[in-house]
């Protein structure tokens, strides 16, 4: 964190209000996000209780699973997940436009532009919280390895049709969530906590209600004891909102605002849920017992009942979350999108586009260990992604920039000099020397390379001194002498605006605005024995279902 | 000390609580793993820690059921004796109690269960409910059980100095996890020489429980019957540093909480923000300070503070972003000083006292 965010924080207390942490939007947003609101049991690893899934924020499906330990109910559940969100995925991957991506040639090995689809635009996935990404990274994981009677009559319990596929997508969904700046499935913490600075700790940022309360005090929980809360009687502080979100609980003990999830409350758990859950058990087993059709329809009624009193509690539960992360989105999409978020969306949607062209290849599942070359490629696209987004969220951001002048990575100061130099080779390029005053304090080494973005692109200049015979007569402080040495066309003389001039305001940065790829990493199977060799017959072979037991969860 | 009461009855409860799913679950996975006198988690233990050993079988599996915990440590200690007396067996000691001096009092610790091989060293064994997929487990948990199981290798190790010759407790305990989704027991060994030799420092540094009690004023008291304000006063006659991990440790901590914020301590934003702002300890301070009003403009952390304070507004101004905001944070200002306005002292900068 920053010293400038740490500021922000401290505002933040002091005015009882979040603060910005940024004045533009770093992330994309999608006109029609798909918010994924889940609920796990206790102890169990990946069980869902329940879910709030949909695009429409006033009409969300809401799925339960009235006992989390029946396989078949679970199933049920899933596949009625998949029924919602693969139709949505499908939806976009169907809609293509033509794109080149430079691929090695097989026969000459050279590069060449081959001409390709990529998906017009993206499903995105909004999760409320950090967590909310881990438990689709576990479903994923529980549901790709699964068989479906049709791919091997022969399983002992075959998952539904498309639960298989959905945990392809899920899994590529969590995967790419890693990836620093990418906007494919996105947690609305983390979103919030990047815009705005609250006045309590990051750990304590994780609660989705308290971190929103921060924000948007008074955004209607629709709960009128909410006001009375303020020692004034007015309108809540940020901070008063949070600690009643975070903790404030109804006479029954439950929590008026209920965790994000996936985890429950423990209270709810055991007070409500766990009663609940009881009833529809005693309600299947007297219903497996009915001797006649009548005495069975009579049953069947008490447990539609006994499963109706519990999907009314998963949406009890799920429903304030919901209606936070809608008003979270609402909240961002106030914020104008940064430059450059449109150019690493692209990036999303050729990471949605190869997954989508994986599937349709019939190729297996993501696999449960990555071979030594996709894992090394994985970590370096990831480090390269983490440096553009630290790149491009300062160009895009003065805020942002703020922090890396502040910690001399970058300073802004105005032109005051401009004299034209010529290189030393046989045709004289121009070089002209810049000399600028600045109040930051950047860390330049001699001959160091600084970077200005021009057009949108960056233009280097070389860092040549300190300028002690500056025009203005103050020898001393701030004032840097540059050479600028491209992006000034081919002629002897500069293309106009190409060299800054006496009076800009500029703002050079130490760190490049552009990443280069990093070595090309051997095909799998050129692996070195170092790490692991090819990967042979045996990654061939397609992996297995997980093993199940009699007390199986998934 | 009951903390949990004792932090209801200042008007802070604890949010901890265990859900009854997880509470089932837990013990339904513990009692698989030990079934069968303890087959499967010894098999376990001499695939993954000894696997030089003859496989284990007919382990012995002392009963060591004795009245209060002093009785069961002795019962414990006599188990270990009797098994350094008979080498060459497997010894599956299953919850027993041990005893560890905590800032000078006896803690009475109960693992999961403690392997003694055949060679005659000891291995703690700790179960959890949490999952290892794909042989890896949630990196956070791992840690916690890590540190638990510390904790239990350095009881051990005191109860190891009074035999002669002392068996070796091994510094790689034995975490099993379900695998995978299923019921189906796996383990991991998980090397522990780092949070021992942590725990260690730290208990050989703690405040004497004595030490504290006599820097108390007389009559201090913490029963949960008082009234919350006699009590807030008591609590607050022991110092104590909030921190955010407190959240997650500490029954008190959202008493604490509560205190650090009407103090306007910056620890109450975590730990690195505190470090960053130097001398600077309070919200008022550093504000201040940041204005210019207040501060040694060569202390560094004033200097750096200022030149933060300037490039914000700069960034601020110059987008006009913000502006809405600070806009309705003006308006409720007046507000903030009271927003924290709770009061009263906790007691937690001894973190094994805590437990």
């Amino acid at each position: 964190m920053s010293l400038i965010t740490t500021l922000a924080r401290l505002e933040a207390v002091r005015s009882g209000h979040a603060q910005p942490a940024a004045t533009v939007r770093h992330r994309h947003l999608s006109d029609r996000p798909l918010v994924f609101v889940p609920l796990i049991t206790a102890g169990e690893a990946g069980a869902p209780l329940g879910a709030l899934v949909g695009t429409d924020r006033d009409a969300p499906h809401l799925l339960a699973v009235p006992q989390p330990r029946d396989r078949d109910l679970r199933f049920a559940f899933l596949a009625e997940l998949a029924g919602i969100v693969l139709p949505h995925v499908e939806a976009y991957a169907d809609s293509v436009e033509a794109a080149e991506r430079s691929e090695t040639d097989p026969e000459t090995g050279k590069r060449v532009k081959v001409e390709v689809d990529l998906c017009a635009d993206a499903a995105q996935l909004v999760v409320p919280s950090r967590a909310g990404i881990d438990f689709v990274r576990l479903l994923g994981r529980s549901m790709r390895f699964r068989r479906t009677a049709e791919q091997d009559p022969e399983t002992p319990h075959p998952a539904p049709p498309r639960v298989p596929l959905l945990g392809r997508w899920l899994t590529h969904y969590g995967e790419r969530a890693r990836v620093p700046g990418s906007s494919l499935l996105l947690a609305m913490t983390d979103l919030l906590g990047r815009h705005w600075a609250s006045g309590q700790s990051t750990l304590e940022d994780q609660h989705l209600g308290a971190l929103l309360a921060w924000i948007a005090p008074d955004g209607g929980h629709g709960d009128e004891g909410y006001r009375d809360d303020g020692p004034g009687g007015g309108a809540p502080t940020g901070a008063q909102a949070a600690r009643r979100a975070e903790l404030a609980r109804d006479a029954a003990g439950q929590l008026l605002c209920p965790p994000a999830g996936p985890a429950t409350d423990p209270a709810f758990d055991n007070k409500l849920l766990a009663p609940a859950i009881e009833r529809y058990d005693r309600a299947r087993t007297a219903l497996a017992a009915a001797e006649d059709g009548l005495e069975a329809d009579d049953r069947l009624g008490a447990l539609t009942a006994a499963e109706r009193e519990i999907r009314a509690l998963v949406e009890s539960r799920t429903r304030p979350t919901w209606d936070a992360v809608w008003r979270g989105l609402d909240l961002l999409r106030a914020l104008p999108a940064g430059a450059h978020v449109d150019e690493r969306w692209t990036r999303d949607r050729w990471s949605f586009t190869s997954h989508r062209d994986r599937i349709l290849a019939g190729e297996p599942p993501q696999p449960r260990r990555d071979d030594a070359v996709t894992a090394a490629n994985k970590l370096a696209t990831r480090e390269r992604e983490q440096a553009r987004l630290e790149a491009q969220e300062a160009l895009d951001d003065p805020l942002v920039m703020a922090g890396r002048r502040l910690s001399g990575e970058a300073f802004a100061g105005e032109v005051v000099d401009v004299v034209m130099a010529y290189s030393e080779s046989r045709r004289p390029s121009p070089r002209p020397l810049v000399t600028v005053r600045t109040d930051d304090r950047p860390h330049l080494a001699e001959r160091a390379k600084v970077y200005r973005a021009l057009n949108g692109k960056p233009q280097t200049a070389e860092y040549v001194g300190p300028a002690l015979s500056s025009p203005d007569g103050d020898p001393d402080d701030g004032t840097v002498l540059l050479r600028i040495t491209d992006k000034m066309g081919r002629g002897k003389e500069p293309e106009p605006g190409s060299v800054p001039e006496k009076g800009d305001l500029l703002c050079f940065t130490l760190f490049e605005h552009e990443q280069r790829g990093g070595a090309k990493l051997p095909d799998p199977e050129q692996t070195p024995w170092t790490h692991g060799g090819p990967p042979g017959e045996t990654a061939a072979a397609a992996e297995a279902a997980d093993a199940q037991t009699e007390e199986d969860v998934l | 000390m009951d903390k949990a009461a004792l932090a209801s009855a200042l008007g802070s409860p604890s949010a901890f609580g265990q859900s009854q799913f997880a509470l089932v679950r837990g013990n339904a996975f513990e009692a698989r793993v030990k079934a069968d006198g303890g087959a499967e988690l010894l098999r376990l233990v001499h695939e993954k820690l000894d696997r030089g050993a003859e496989p284990p079988a007919d382990a012995r599996v002392p009963d060591l059921s004795a009245t209060g915990p002093e009785g069961r440590t002795a019962r414990t200690a006599l188990a270990l004796r009797e098994a350094a007396g008979a080498p060459g067996t497997w010894t599956l000691l299953d919850h027993p109690m041990l005893a560890l001096d905590v800032a000078g009092s006896p803690a009475f610790l109960e693992p999961d269960a403690v392997v003694v091989h055949p060679d005659g060293s000891w291995t703690v064994v700790e179960i959890k409910s949490f999952p290892m997929l794909d042989g890896s487990a949630d990196a956070a948990k791992v840690g916690a059980a890590a540190r638990q199981a510390a904790v239990y290798v350095l009881a051990l190790e005191r109860v190891a100095a009074r035999l002669d010759p002392a068996p070796r407790v091994r510094h790689r305990v034995l975490l099993v996890c379900p695998k995978d989704f299923s019921n189906l027991p796996t383990a991991s060994a998980v090397d522990v020489r780092k949070q021992r030799a942590v725990t260690d420092r730290q208990l050989a540094r703690l405040t004497r429980v004595e030490d504290i009690a006599d820097a108390l004023p007389e009559g201090v008291c913490f029963s949960p019957g008082l009234p919350a304000e006699e009590l807030t006063a008591a609590v607050e006659a022991v110092p104590a540093t909030y921190a955010p991990e407190c959240l997650s440790a500490c029954e008190l901590a959202f008493h604490c909480r509560a205190r650090s914020l009407a103090d306007g301590a910056v620890t109450s934003l975590g730990r690195p923000v505190r470090a960053e702002l130097g001398g600077l300890s309070t919200v008022e301070d550093v504000l201040a300070a940041a204005r210019g009003e207040y501060g040694d403009p060569d202390d560094p952390a004033v200097a750096a503070l200022r030149r933060a304070a300037r490039l914000r507004t700069e960034a601020m101004a110059t987008t006009g972003a913000g502006t809405t905001l600070a806009g309705t944070a003006e308006g409720a200002r007046t507000g903030a000083a009271e927003g924290a306005r709770t009061g009263a002292t906790g007691v937690s900068e001894v973190r094994p006292g805590c437990r």
